[in-house]
């Protein structure tokens, strides 16, 4: 696994309104500690750990053509596994499409995660979509989808509903900076804003949309200070720092669910890696331009912090490692074995029940020939 | 039985929907304080309160998207686009999100509502109070899209889109809102989805219409049969998917088909119902079928009367399959 070690310089971005608990020096911000259990943090920093291997396990598959495709979270572990820790069970998750970790760490089996991948007869959403579009009601999460920022205002509708329906359950809404210029970023704040609907809006202002940088996207001098124009409180935490992060979005969680209305986060770290496996990053910024982030990674400073504390050590790390190690190798293994879906369900699901004419195209396809690359 | 115009109709549907499920949800543009621009939820909001009929900003894309997040939640939106021509904000919600939730999702999900949008000219709108987008919609799997002609029909068949486990498309005539009148029962009760209506029966030509133009087709069937030829009229009722059993039997009978549709002419409905009786009832055509729609031109608003494929046109067209 690649921890990049911290020093003590921090990227321009992380400007001293973002809220941070892990200073430089190791120290930590009282007025903000979460005060996490140990076992709390544990489980907080494997998760991160397991993030970050399964992302470059995932890329690996990727390059020797086992699997089509990989969109992952190199960087952005903190802000990811954070502000999920920080939502209650009860509450819903509508993610962007870099968020497995967190799927995981609310209990989608990573089985299920690796079928996804393959898009097996196995994958919860039988091969219908790209991998890391999977789809787990039974843990609030919603279906993901590729374009950006439809989750948005469908995250306020559901909140908004709970809300009308007397319930105190809210939504937490993950997507990038750049979504924040689609018309869903504007409808969904607005609404919440106006009928002051238990949404938590997590802007991960990773940098980059692409090869777009997070300056072509808004003229703002950043992206929490759009929610004051919607009457949306807005806030910017380090998002490399995981126990800001938690703080940060276990306030706004409380005040939705208290009827006190939504909270846009920014969460202000950077995207390590290429968009997805389909992009090059080198043909639009230098190794130069990370170097800063390097030297505040999110899971070497956590990790420090706990080794400093006493709370970890270089043998439980191992133990991490090969543990997850293992995991995913025989859920890889696993995956592999399972054929394709069947034919037959390429129409299923369309309608509830199947229509005439997706009866007669389902047998044209049943006694057709078959295509040579598929089976 | 009480006489209702489609307006009251509709409304009439809302409210025994609203009475029968507490889940039901209407949200939209002005629907709840001034009851809607043509008053279809007029008193709704008195009896079921702002909660229940929501005044929304003036964001169709932020409506439907907040609609699908509470048909996820368990709530059963009914939506208002205030006119169709307005929907293309929330095309990418209908499209890539409402349309595909369950298929995506492999059945872990739905996501159920039904949207209603006021279609067509004749009102003296222009092009942005005038379209009848239906083709927008029928070509997107997963989707349900219907038109309702009569009153009687537009509360039934509400009523069961409401009750439907799909999504549903539910186009209004706003040309006949008020101009068609009818009886309509008092209680609740369903017209099925499906299942298209023969208006009119007759042994020479098959028209198949939806809509405020169905009128048309059966005042050219009318002048038709005063020149001998006997016309067969199909109300479609549900565009998609259509009943395409009644079409195909009333082909195999006339032999003559024509679809009438106010959308323009290319890409429009009318071409897939005939490619349909192509591949089913080839021969028992006797002439080439015939497209009497709208022209592949913007909605022109001084001339809509020209526009519009109203009963002159479909008169001589009658007469061209039939060879008179």
């Amino acid at each position: 696994m690649t921890a990049f070690s911290p020093r003590s310089s921090r990227p321009p971005q992380l400007t001293p309104d973002v809220v941070r608990v892990l200073g430089d020096d190791g120290s930590v911000d009282d007025q903000h500690d979460p005060r996490l259990s140990v076992d709390d943090m544990l489980s907080v920093y494997r998760h991160m750990v397991q993030t970050r291997l399964l992302d470059e396990r995932l890329i690996v598959l990727q390059r020797q053509g086992r699997i089509g495709f990989h969109v992952g979270s190199l960087g952005e572990e903190a802000s990811i596994i954070g502000s999920a820790f920080a939502v209650r069970r009860e509450d819903w998750i509508f993610p962007c499409y870099r968020e497995f970790g967190a799927a995981l760490m609310r209990g989608l089996p990573l089985q299920k995660l690796v079928d996804n991948c393959f898009g097996n007869a196995n994958d919860t959403v039988k091969g219908r979509q790209m991998p890391h579009h999977y789809s787990c009601r039974s843990i609030g999460w919603a279906s993901i989808s590729s374009p950006v920022g439809t989750q948005i205002t469908q995250a306020v509708g559901f909140s908004w509903a709970a809300k009308l329906s007397r319930d105190d359950r809210v939504s937490l809404v993950y997507f990038g900076d750049g979504a924040t210029s689609s018309i869903d970023f504007h409808s969904g704040m607005n609404f919440a804003g106006v009928f002051r609907v238990p949404c938590v809006f997590l802007c991960r202002n990773n940098g980059w949309a692409i090869s777009t940088p997070a300056e072509k996207q808004t003229a703002s001098r950043s992206f929490a200070e759009k929610g004051h124009s919607y009457g949306v409180p807005g806030i910017r935490v380090d998002g490399n720092d995981v126990l800001a992060v938690i703080s940060v979005t276990r306030r706004a969680v409380a005040r939705a669910a208290a009827g006190l209305g939504p909270t846009l986060i920014e969460a202000v770290t950077y995207r390590m890696g290429g968009h997805s496996t389909s992009d090059d990053p080198n043909r639009y910024r230098g190794a130069q331009d990370m170097e800063p982030w390097r030297q505040v990674d999110p899971i070497g400073r956590f990790k420090d912090f706990l080794v400093a504390q006493g709370h970890w050590d270089k043998e439980r790390e191992a133990e991490l490692i090969a543990d997850i190690e293992v995991r995913f190798r025989d859920a890889v293994a696993q995956a592999e074995s399972v054929p394709l879906p069947p034919l037959e369900s390429m129409f299923d699901d369309v309608y509830e029940k199947l229509p005439w004419h997706l009866v007669e195209q389902r047998a044209q396809l049943l006694a057709g020939p078959r295509s040579p690359s598929s089976h | 039985m009480p006489q209702m115009n489609m307006v009251q109709a509709v409304g009439d549907a809302l409210r025994l929907a609203m009475r029968k499920d507490p889940k039901v949800i209407l949200l939209g543009e002005d629907i709840g304080r001034v009851g809607g621009v043509f008053r279809v939820t007029a008193g709704l909001i008195e009896e079921f309160g702002e909660d229940r009929v929501v005044d929304a900003p003036l964001s169709e894309n932020g409506i439907i998207g907040a609609a699908l997040g509470m048909a996820l939640y368990g709530l059963l939106p009914v939506p208002e686009i205030q006119f169709a021509d307005f929907v293309y904000p929330a095309y990418d919600q209908i499209v890539n999100e409402l349309s595909k939730y369950r298929y995506r999702s492999g059945g872990d999900h739905s996501a159920k509502m039904v949207i209603r949008m006021p279609v067509g000219g004749g009102i003296r709108g222009g092009h942005y109070h005038s379209q009848h987008p239906e083709s927008a919609f029928i070509q997107l799997p997963g989707l349900k899209v219907v038109c309702p002609s009569t009153p009687y029909d537009a509360k039934g068949l509400l009523l069961s889109a409401i009750e439907d486990p799909d999504p549903v498309i539910f186009f209004e005539p706003k040309r006949v809102y008020r101009a068609a009148k009818g009886e309509v029962p008092d209680g609740y009760y369903t017209v099925p989805l499906e299942s298209a209506r023969i208006v009119r029966e007759g042994r020479d030509v098959t028209i198949v219409s939806y809509g405020a133009m169905l009128y048309e087709c059966l005042d050219a069937a009318q002048r038709a049969s005063e020149e001998d030829i006997h016309c067969e009229v199909i109300d479609l009722r549900t565009l998609w998917p259509v009943d395409i059993h009644m079409i195909v039997e009333s082909v195999k009978k006339t032999g003559r088909f024509i679809v009438v549709h106010e959308a323009p002419k290319t890409g429009g409905f009318a071409g897939e119902l005939i490619s349909l009786i192509c591949e089913k009832a080839f021969y028992s055509l006797e002439a080439a079928p015939v497209r009497v729609t709208g022209f592949d031109t913007p909605f022109p608003y001084t001339l809509e009367a020209e526009y519009l494929p109203l009963s002159h046109r479909i008169v001589p067209a009658i007469r061209e399959v039939a060879g008179a």
